[in-house]
C-alpha cells in the first residue's frame, strides 16, 4: 500500500510537472490526469471506508478526515495558486495569469466551503458543536469570506484591465491570511487537532490520507485547467485579442 | 535665471505631507465629513445599548468591541468620501500628474484617514465612557497609544480598497465586503487591547496583543505602499 501510493504520487507529481513545463502536452495531460483522479477517488473511499482501522477514541466516525483533509488543502493550495497568479500580475501584466488567478480564487472557494461543511459535520459528533470559535475555523471563515469578496470585486468591474489590475491587488493582500490559517493550530493550541502527518496519526491512516490526497489534487487540477480555459476565453471575447478573432473568411478578403 | 523654473521633483516624504495637510485643509473648511462621522458613530453605540436593553454590566463588559464597530462602520463612510472628493472634478488625474512618486498620494491619503478616524475615536471615547458608564484601568496614555494603532491598522488596507471601489459600480457595498473580512485580524487584537486597557491587564497579556495588532499595521502598509501604484494607474 505504501509504495503504491509513493508510486501514485509521484505519477501525479510527474503528470503535473509535465503539464508545466511542456506547452506541447497540455492537449492530453489533463486528460490522463483525469483518468488517474477518477480511479483513484473511489478507490480512496474504499481505502478510508475499510482498510484504514477505527479510530481508538472517535470509531469510525474520524474517517470524515480523508476527505475533509484533502478538500481543505486542495482548497488551500487552489489560493495559493490565486496568490502567486495575482503577484505574477502585478510585475507583468498578461491574461493567463489574471484568468490563473480568477480559477484559483473561484475553485479555492468552492473546496473550502466543502472542506468547512464536513469540518462540521465532523464536528457536531465529536466536539458535541457544529461550529466553535476556534482560531482555525474562524481564520478559514475569514479566508472564505475574502476570496469571496475578491471573486464579487470582478463580478463588480467592467473594464477588464482594470478589473485584472486591482483584483490581482487584493488576491496579495487576501493572501495574508492564508499562512494564519495554516500555522493558525500551531500558533494558538485549540480543539483543533494539527496538520495530520506520520507523528500525529497512525502510519495505515497515514498512508489512506496521502492517497486521498493525491485523487484531491488530481480533482483539483482537472477543475483548476478547466475553470482556467474558461477564463481565459472570456478574457479573449472580451478584449478582443487580435490572435481570438475567427480568421478571416472569404467574405472579408473580398 | 532658467535654472530656477525647471521643474525639480518632490520628495516622496514632502509630497505626501502636502496631500495631507490638502486634505486635512478641504475637511477643515467644511468639516462635512467629521459631523456626519460623530453623528453617525454616536447612534450606532446608542443603537447597541438599545438593542441589548439596559443592561449596564453587559455593556460596560462589551464596551471595547461597541466601540470598535462603531468606528468601523463609521470610517467606511469616511473611506469612501477620501476619494470621491478626488473622482468629483478628476482631481486624482491631476495628483497623477504629479511628478512625483505616486505612492505619495497613498501615504497622504492612508495619513489623512488614520488622522480622521483617531479624531473620531477622541470624540467617541467620552461618549463612551457616559453612556457605557466604563472606567479607564490603565490610563488615558495607553489608551491613546492602541486607539492610535488601531486607527493606523483601519486606514492603510481601507485607503487601497476605497481606492478600488471608488471607480467600481456598486462601490458602496464593495468596500465593506473587502475591508471588513480583511480587518478581522485586526479588529481581535485592537478590541482585546483595548479591553485590557479599559479593564486593567491583570495577567500582562497587554503587550502580546498590542504587538499581533503592530505587526498586522506593520503588513498592511508596506503592502498597500508596494501596490499602491497599479491601483491607481490607468
Amino acid at each position: 500500500m505504501l509504495y503504491v501510493t509513493i508510486a501514485l504520487f509521484a505519477l501525479a507529481v510527474g503528470l503535473f510537472a509535465l503539464h508545466l513545463f511542456w506547452a506541447k502536452a497540455r492537449g492530453w495531460v489533463w486528460k490522463a490526469v483525469a483518468v488517474l483522479g477518477g480511479a483513484m477517488l473511489p478507490a480512496g473511499a474504499y481505502f478510508g471506508l475499510s482498510w484504514a482501522p477505527s479510530e481508538q477514541d472517535m470509531g469510525e466516525v474520524y474517517r470524515i478526515i480523508f476527505v475533509h483533509v484533502p478538500m481543505v488543502w486542495a482548497a488551500l493550495l487552489a489560493l495559493v495558486v490565486n496568490f502567486v497568479a495575482s503577484a505574477a500580475y502585478l510585475f507583468k501584466r498578461s491574461w493567463t495569469s489574471d484568468s490563473l488567478g480568477e480559477a484559483g480564487a473561484e475553485v479555492g472557494v468552492v473546496f473550502g466551503v466543502v472542506g468547512l461543511l464536513l469540518g462540521s459535520i465532523w464536528g457536531r459528533p465529536t466536539w458535541g458543536v457544529w461550529w466553535d470559535w476556534d482560531p482555525r475555523l474562524t481564520t478559514t471563515a475569514i479566508m472564505l469570506v475574502l476570496y469571496t469578496g475578491y471573486l464579487a470585486l470582478r463580478k463588480f468591474v467592467d473594464d477588464p484591465e482594470k478589473r485584472a489590475t486591482w483584483s490581482a491587488v487584493v488576491g496579495v493582500i487576501a493572501a495574508v491570511d492564508l499562512p494564519i490559517v495554516w500555522f493558525s493550530v500551531r500558533w494558538w493550541k485549540s480543539i483543533h487537532q494539527v496538520q495530520s502527518n506520520p507523528k500525529t496519526i497512525d502510519r495505515s491512516m497515514f498512508v489512506v490520507l496521502v492517497f486521498n490526497v493525491v485523487a484531491f489534487m488530481c480533482a483539483l487540477f482537472v477543475y483548476l485547467w478547466h475553470r482556467f480555459l474558461i477564463a481565459k476565453a472570456a478574457r479573449a471575447r472580451e478584449v478582443a485579442l487580435p490572435s481570438a478573432l475567427p480568421p478571416a473568411g472569404p467574405q472579408e478578403a473580398a | 535665471m532658467s535654472a530656477s523654473f525647471a521643474i525639480r521633483p518632490i520628495g516622496l516624504l514632502r509630497a505626501a505631507g502636502i496631500i495631507l495637510g490638502k486634505d486635512l485643509l478641504i475637511e477643515w473648511r467644511t468639516r462635512a465629513r467629521i459631523n456626519a462621522l460623530v453623528f453617525f458613530a454616536v447612534a450606532t453605540l446608542l443603537l447597541f445599548s438599545f438593542a441589548l436593553g439596559p443592561d449596564v454590566d453587559l455593556l460596560r463588559q462589551n464596551a471595547a468591541g461597541y466601540m470598535w464597530l462603531g468606528i468601523l462602520f463609521a470610517s467606511v463612510l469616511s473611506l469612501s468620501e477620501s476619494f470621491r472628493v478626488e473622482a468629483e472634478n478628476a482631481t486624482l488625474e491631476g495628483l497623477k500628474l504629479v511628478p512625483t512618486d505616486p505612492r505619495a498620494v497613498f501615504l497622504g491619503k492612508a495619513c489623512g484617514n488614520a488622522v480622521m478616524i483617531f479624531a473620531l475615536c477622541l470624540i467617541l471615547l467620552p461618549v463612551m465612557v457616559a453612556i457605557y458608564d466604563v472606567s479607564i484601568a490603565e490610563g488615558l496614555p495607553k489608551l491613546s497609544l492602541v486607539l492610535a494603532i488601531g486607527c493606523l491598522a483601519i486606514s492603510a488596507p481601507g485607503t487601497i480598497f476605497a481606492a478600488i471601489s471608488a471607480n467600481a459600480r456598486a462601490r458602496d457595498v464593495l468596500l465593506p465586503l473587502l475591508l471588513f473580512p480583511m480587518l478581522v485580524p485586526a479588529l481581535l487584537s485592537v478590541v482585546k487591547a483595548t479591553a485590557l486597557v479599559l479593564q486593567g491587564d491583570l495577567q500582562d497579556s497587554l503587550r502580546s496583543w498590542l504587538g499581533l495588532l503592530c505587526c498586522f499595521s506593520v503588513i498592511y502598509w508596506a503592502l498597500g505602499f508596494a501596490v499602491f501604484p497599479k491601483v491607481i494607474e490607468d
